[in-house]
């Protein structure tokens, strides 16, 4: 074995692997002075119509609108009328009571499980405010904002997530895997990142078709190691697709922090440059960094200047769902010490700074919202709750697989009837 | 039968603006195999063009198609290479319609050449029918002859199901009895390659009968419709012989009445033999003309190894494994 005494790799110090590791674990001080923030404001806005490669610095840098004197700063103000920014304010608050209430719900036993999506508000209602109405979202299962902003009943969310005898999506799917097409909102699945790929093609078909609209797409920072990611991006620079991918980087794949989807080398943002799309990294908890990027994302889809790619960076604040618990995995201070603070309660004392709001009209605000919560949930347990039978009929079970029944799902209908006749002799 | 598919693509195009023919080297060099020749210039480059070396993205956004409102018809250049865009197929076109309820669809014709008997090896001959046929949502053809090419394709591409549109690559040219070592006749001297000019199309679930018999009934697919065919034409057996066409949704009504009437089943495919279609066809065989069967029912299938290139005949369930099973069937 020449190998061991001579040639290549002699005298060397042996191959190590590198297992990433996050700086805190549970008990740990939590110390985030090493995440650069830089000052609002100062961040540059190219024209949406240049090359890709003019975002290259901003792909590394963070754009940030908000400072810490709660006013708005710099080229990326979006200038928003007040109302406005109290409608996203109002839309994220409820979305925040909704995830309370559907947390509190599926610990009740009404159902089987919730994903919340506190901290992140703004990634997905501050983008939807910058988007119009019928552009199509390819979201993951994090945006539940989408819907909220978009006017979606909270009755019907609440059906799916009971998935009752009143669930639009008849109980075939997990809680909060919505759908929604007169919503744009299409149909989450539990796969990740699916979607990508599919909203580079809803876009591709627009532009095939010469319409105005653009896709938008989501998914988590964790889910850009899947290789759709890869293949999203790909067909989308090639054929300069009109879509926006939002990459919302929480820091936290269920256990796995963001290390092990590549962060230690590079931010996500800068993926975009390599494949020749333009890249923003955005603070996530400015709602009014988010809804500028995506503004200036979509004006560049708009105008056949192609993809953006916008990494939202943010912090999962609780769990990654009703299943998970992470204080088995990481300090309990992280949220606490989160530089970037609350999108919900920087977006407050914006229009408090601007003399648009009170913490009087805030807490008003959040009990008719927690009100709103309520009422809603109460409509929507008349219809039932899990495992109560208020669910859909059997031959609901295999409707849809196809179009029509053939006749080996029509057989298996037969089946499922008799066994419940069996089963429940008088109904 | 390349011709055929061209001219259902050809077809479908000008029917219909909604379709959308894309895939590695499908556009302007008209694909490896000819199928797509002359379309991109005809159609232009947004309705017939080639995509990215990726299936998974290929699938992919051909089912972000369909959500808008597209019908799209992918090709995968060999079945063998299906397997990146596995993900994007079963768990989002096949289900899309489901999980929605019915909200969005997934109206895609997923054209692959499959099925071995060209030197292919390991990754130019694989028939993965029973990948497909297990995913509920989907559904799966394999024509055998250029007529019902162009009108299953045809059929797939107006049907808003997902439809896994699989073409025999060793009959593109012409039949095949399973006698390698014989020279290639082409289509134009068989029967089933007059192929009517224009629009037709041929119902999807529907089997075709091939021959009619009352000694054993034979379920095929694909190219070993012709093999079997040849082998029963030589040992003079009296075969019923359905070509199934369609594996999802299944002429079970056909496949019940021919056991019923022979008494004796063989089922054939390339495929490997463990878990593949023709387990499913024996159990239901099985199951639903039990009283009256007068033998087992017989697989004829690939062995259970990849598939080889030096033995591919050694392999290829040929005409002696179906003389010998045919053999055994009828007690000779």
């Amino acid at each position: 074995m020449a190998r061991q005494s001579e040639g290549v790799g002699y005298n060397r110090p042996r191959l190590a692997l590198h297992v990433p590791e996050p700086k805190y674990r549970p008990g740990d001080q939590v110390d985030f002075s090493h995440i650069a923030v830089p000052e609002a404001g100062a961040q540059p806005r190219p024209d949406e119509t240049g090359p890709a490669s003019e975002t290259s610095p901003l792909c590394t840098d963070l754009v940030r609108v908000l400072g810490e004197d709660h006013q708005a700063h710099g080229p990326w103000d979006p200038r928003l009328a007040p109302e406005q920014l109290r409608a996203m304010l109002r839309d994220m608050a409820l979305t925040r009571a909704f995830d309370e209430r559907m947390y509190r719900g599926q610990r009740q036993g009404k159902t089987s499980f919730y994903m919340k999506c506190t901290g992140e508000e703004a990634t997905s209602i501050a983008a939807a405010h910058a988007l119009a109405s019928d552009d199509m979202v390819f979201p993951s299962y994090r945006q539940q904002g989408i819907l909220i902003s978009r006017g979606y009943p909270l009755v019907e969310m609440i059906n799916q997530i009971y998935s009752n005898r009143g669930d639009k999506l008849k109980g075939r799917q997990l809680p909060i895997m919505y759908s929604s097409r007169a919503h744009s909102f299409f149909t989450i699945s539990g796969n990740l990142a699916t979607q990508v790929p599919q909203a580079v093609g809803w876009a591709m078909a627009s532009a095939i078709r010469h319409d105005s609209r653009i896709a938008a797409t989501w998914l988590g920072e964790g889910s850009t190691a899947e290789g759709d990611f890869h293949s999203g991006m790909t067909f989308a620079a090639v054929y300069n697709a009109p879509v926006i991918f939002n990459v919302v980087n929480n820091q936290w794949a269920i256990s796995s922090f963001s290390g092990f989807a590549g962060s230690e080398r590079t931010s996500f943002a800068a993926r975009a440059i390599g494949y020749g799309i333009a890249g923003l990294r955005i603070d996530g908890n400015d709602p009014l960094a988010v809804y500028a990027a995506t503004r200036w994302a979509a004006d560049r889809a708009r105008s056949n200047n192609g993809p953006t790619l916008i990494e939202h960076f943010t912090y999962r604040a609780e769990g990654h769902s009703t299943s998970d618990d992470p204080s088995q995995y990481r300090s309990a201070q992280e949220r606490e010490e989160w530089p970037l603070g609350d999108p919900i309660n920087r977006l407050k004392q914006h229009l408090i700074a601007l003399g648009e709001w009170s913490e009087e009209q805030h807490t008003d605000m959040d009990l008719a919202l927690a009100e709103q919560v309520k009422a809603a949930t109460k409509e929507a347990e008349k219809n039932g709750i899990l495992g109560h039978g208020m669910h859909h009929p059997f031959h609901t079970m295999f409707e849809d697989v196809f179009e029509e029944l053939p006749w080996h799902l029509e057989e298996q209908a037969d089946q499922a009837i008799r066994e419940r006749q069996i089963k429940w002799p008088q109904s | 039968m390349i011709e055929a598919i061209n001219d259902a693509l050809d077809i479908m195009l000008e029917r219909d603006p909604d379709v959308i023919v894309m895939g590695e080297d499908v556009g302007y060099f008209g694909g490896v195999f000819r199928c797509t020749a002359g379309l991109q210039e005809k159609y232009g480059k947004t309705r017939v063009f080639d995509t990215p070396i990726s299936e998974c993205g290929i699938i992919g956004v051909a089912v972000g198609m369909g959500a808008y409102g597209l019908r799209p018809v992918p090709e995968i250049q060999f079945a063998d290479y299906i397997y990146p865009g596995l993900d994007q197929l079963i768990s989002e076109a096949a289900r899309l319609r489901y999980r929605s309820a019915g909200e969005f669809i997934a109206p895609m014709t997923v054209r692959s050449p499959f099925g071995g008997g060209i030197f292919g090896g390991q990754t130019h001959s694989q028939s993965p029918e029973a990948i497909f046929t297990h995913v509920s949502g989907l559904k799966t053809v394999v024509p055998s002859t250029p007529h019902d090419a162009k009108g299953l394709l045809i059929a797939a591409i107006e049907d808003n199901d997902p439809v896994i549109f699989f073409e025999p690559k060793r009959i593109y040219n012409g039949p095949f009895d399973g006698y390698y070592d014989h020279p290639t006749k082409p289509w134009k001297d068989h029967p089933d390659a007059k192929v009517p000019e224009g629009y037709y199309s041929i119902p999807l679930g529907k089997a075709r009968m091939v021959r009619e018999g009352q000694a054993l009934t034979v379920l095929a697919y694909g190219t070993m419709v012709h093999v079997a065919e040849a082998v029963c034409r030589e040992k003079g057996v009296d075969a019923e012989i359905l070509d199934l066409r369609t594996l999802v949704p299944l002429d079970i009504e056909a496949i019940e009445k021919s056991v019923e009437k022979t008494g004796r089943c063989m089922v054939v495919h390339e495929a490997t033999r463990t878990s593949g279609f023709g387990a499913e066809l024996a159990a239901l065989v099985q199951e639903r003309c039990f009283y009256h069967l007068e033998a087992p029912v017989e697989r004829v299938t690939g062995f259970d190894t990849p598939y080889p290139h030096s033995l591919e005949w050694a392999y290829f369930p040929g005409p002696v494994r179906i003389g010998e099973a045919l053999d055994k069937l009828l007690g000779a």
